[in-house]
């Protein structure tokens, strides 16, 4: 790669011979040319690059289109029918599923636990990963490894984690049994199926699994922070703690941020770690399901696509509405300095 | 003159902060690294385990060690047609997003032309429909077009559904090529393809690595998708095999744990080899 880099800039040293002796029509040197193709590429352009735009833009539009914006588009459709999956959907229903959705309790519960774990993570995850991040963050030996082990589980599948788990968490499983060894009799419980500690476990997997991908966020955001700053505030007297806090954590925002947002969808979207563990029946008594195991459970299991769908849309509103509403008054500031510094 | 400054504190500072608290600190981190590592050690060693172990003593260690689940398991047929599967699915999925990906985020980072915006937008806006939001339609119209219980009924959808964070990473990171190289080049007589081999491609490495291996893992462990669309057995990636296999034999813990347990080896050693990469490429996602 470096010998071709050299080429390009011989190559460009060399041009400003040859064209100041090009021709009478193009009697200019290197940099007025810049300017010139810049000009031309953006008055118009030639049908080789509109092929090319096509050939290179097609493929990729049309696997979008087709299996992102379609879907998305036929959801809102199908959700006005009442319609079992089979055959062209007839039996027009208007709002009705809607309806339906918002008088079902058991909606309106897993609605209420998406909004319990979407605030618990917020508030177990974001502190505990601040912390992580700062402890990692200190010059140590074996931080490379211990950065590496932080993140395995966020790298091991739900299934596995879901299927460990809950052999763990059984009643007569590994946890209550290490517990009793230990001589916490006390705190054995029955982690899954208890509906009032059910969510706590869920959150304790949840945070388990994902405190990884914020630690490393974090560490990364931290590592871009110039070291004078802190360096500085140590000269005028400020302790460790005042530092992290005037500092460190004012800088961090941006970065915490995003990261809230995307725990955020992510929470309102949980799926695959709550129908593994308590399975498509279990969790609405064990007090875990969320909006995603509902629409799988009433939707496509019952067999009522057209009812699936309008749950769709409404899962989709939701986190629509909840991520407007979150860039409106928090993100803003940050992509637009996102943006800037990209371009810069 | 700042800079010898500050060369001349590193040495001072870093002693000082390894001295402040530092057994605290290592303290807090091996407890750290006990509570992230000890399910997945239980799973493993509960492999090595017989079900009479596992039953008088949930919580304890193999004794004697016994490698039979894990031979069973390898032994079997069911285990490795499920590798290929998650492998071709994920392999294909990650070769379409880099390809369709790049293509599209060189046109966007380096052409003007009308609808230019417009496409960058639309392809922005696929953040906001996550894949558990059209899981019921997307279902419907992979049926519709025939490709249940196919290999390529998962990889589309995911090579589709991968898309957009693709094109947000890479095209600041084409956009950033200075203009002097790709003129450098023209007048070299390199076309705007010629240019896009050449140069683009060496050029933004780092960028499609970081693509390629948050890409490759999350296929590996996806759940959801293959769910709707496979539903016959020989067409299982890990991930549905796992579950199959736990609810099939559901009395046999050990086994289970020793199949959990492999399912997880090509993940991890994927990630032990590009955990620099992986970590490294996040910093730059963020940034933007």
């Amino acid at each position: 790669m470096s010998s071709s880099d050299k080429s390009v800039q011989l190559a460009a040293g060399a041009s400003a011979g040859p064209t100041a002796v090009g021709g009478g029509a193009v009697a200019v040197a290197a940099p007025p040319r810049a300017v010139r193709a810049k000009r031309k590429r953006r008055k118009g352009i030639g049908w080789p690059a509109r092929l090319e735009i096509a050939l290179m833009t097609g493929p990729t539009l049309l696997v979008f289109v087709s299996f992102v914006i379609l879907p998305v588009a036929v959801a809102a459709f199908y959700g006005f029918f009442s319609w079992q999956g089979y055959g062209p959907p007839q039996d027009f229903v208007g709002f009705r599923n809607y309806v339906l959705i918002f008088q079902d309790a058991t909606f309106i519960d897993a609605l209420q636990h998406n909004a319990v774990i979407v605030v618990l993570s917020l508030v177990i995850q974001g502190p505990a990963a601040v912390l992580l991040a700062l402890l990692l963050n200190r010059k140590m030996r074996g931080q490379t490894l211990i950065r590496v082990l932080v993140f395995v589980p966020y790298v091991i599948s739900e299934v596995v984690v879901g299927t460990g788990w809950s052999l763990m968490l059984q009643g007569d499983g590994a946890v209550n049994a290490l517990l009793g060894r230990l001589g916490l009799d006390w705190l054995r419980n029955d982690w899954l199926s208890d509906p009032g500690m059910a969510i706590w476990t869920l959150m304790g997997i949840l945070t388990w699994k994902y405190i990884g991908f914020a630690v490393i966020l974090f560490l990364a955001a931290l590592q871009g922070i110039p070291d004078e700053l802190t360096e500085a505030a140590a000269i005028d007297g400020a302790s460790y703690w005042q530092i992290q806090r005037r500092v460190t954590l004012p800088l961090l925002g941006p970065t915490i941020r995003i990261w809230a947002f995307l725990s955020m969808i992510g929470a309102l979207q949980l799926f695959d770690l709550v129908y593994i563990i308590w399975g498509q029946y279990v969790a609405a008594t064990a007090g875990t399901s969320t909006m995603a195991t509902y629409m799988v459970a009433n939707g496509r299991i019952a067999g009522e696509y057209g009812y699936g769908n309008a749950v769709a849309v409404v899962l989709f509103l939701i986190s629509l509405t909840a991520a407007l509403v979150y860039q409106r008054f928090v993100l803003r500031r940050d992509t637009e300095g996102a943006i800037t510094e990209a371009r810069t | 003159m700042a800079t010898p400054a500050v060369a001349a504190h590193r040495p001072t500072r870093a002693r000082r902060r390894l001295a402040w608290g530092s057994p605290s600190v290592y303290f807090v981190a091996l407890l750290l690294i006990g509570v992230m590592l000890a399910p997945i050690v239980y799973i493993i060693l509960g492999g090595f385990r017989t079900n009479a172990q596992i039953t008088t003593d949930p919580a304890g260690w193999p004794k004697p060690w016994n490698v039979a689940n894990y031979l069973d398991v390898l032994g079997g047929e069911v285990f490795w047609r499920e590798v290929v599967n998650s492998t071709v699915v994920a392999g294909c999925t990650t070769a379409g997003v880099v390809a369709l990906g790049l293509m599209t985020s060189f046109i966007l980072a380096r052409y003007r032309f009308r609808g230019r915006g417009a496409m960058y937008s639309l392809f922005a806006a696929g953040l906001m429909f996550p894949l558990t939001v059209a899981i019921t339609p997307l279902y419907i119209v992979v049926r519709t077009i025939g490709l249940m219980n196919t290999l390529p009924g998962v990889i589309l959808p995911q090579i589709a559904f991968a898309i957009p964070t693709t094109i947000i990473i890479l095209v600041p990171f084409l956009r950033a090529i200075p203009d002097d190289i790709q003129e450098a080049a023209s007048i070299d007589g390199c076309g705007r393809l010629g240019f896009f081999w050449r140069m683009v491609l060496p050029l933004s490495m780092p960028g499609v690595i970081t693509v390629a291996i948050l890409t490759f893992i999350a296929s590996w462990n996806s759940y959801l998708l293959p769910l709707f669309i496979l539903n016959r057995e020989a067409t299982f990636t890990l991930p549905l095999g796992v579950q199959a296999f736990a609810s099939q034999y559901s009395v046999d813990t050990a086994k289970v744990l020793a199949f959990t347990s492999l399912s997880m080896v090509p993940a991890l050693v994927f990630f032990s080899l590009f955990q620099r990469r992986i970590v490294g490429g996040l910093t730059g996602a963020v940034k933007g």
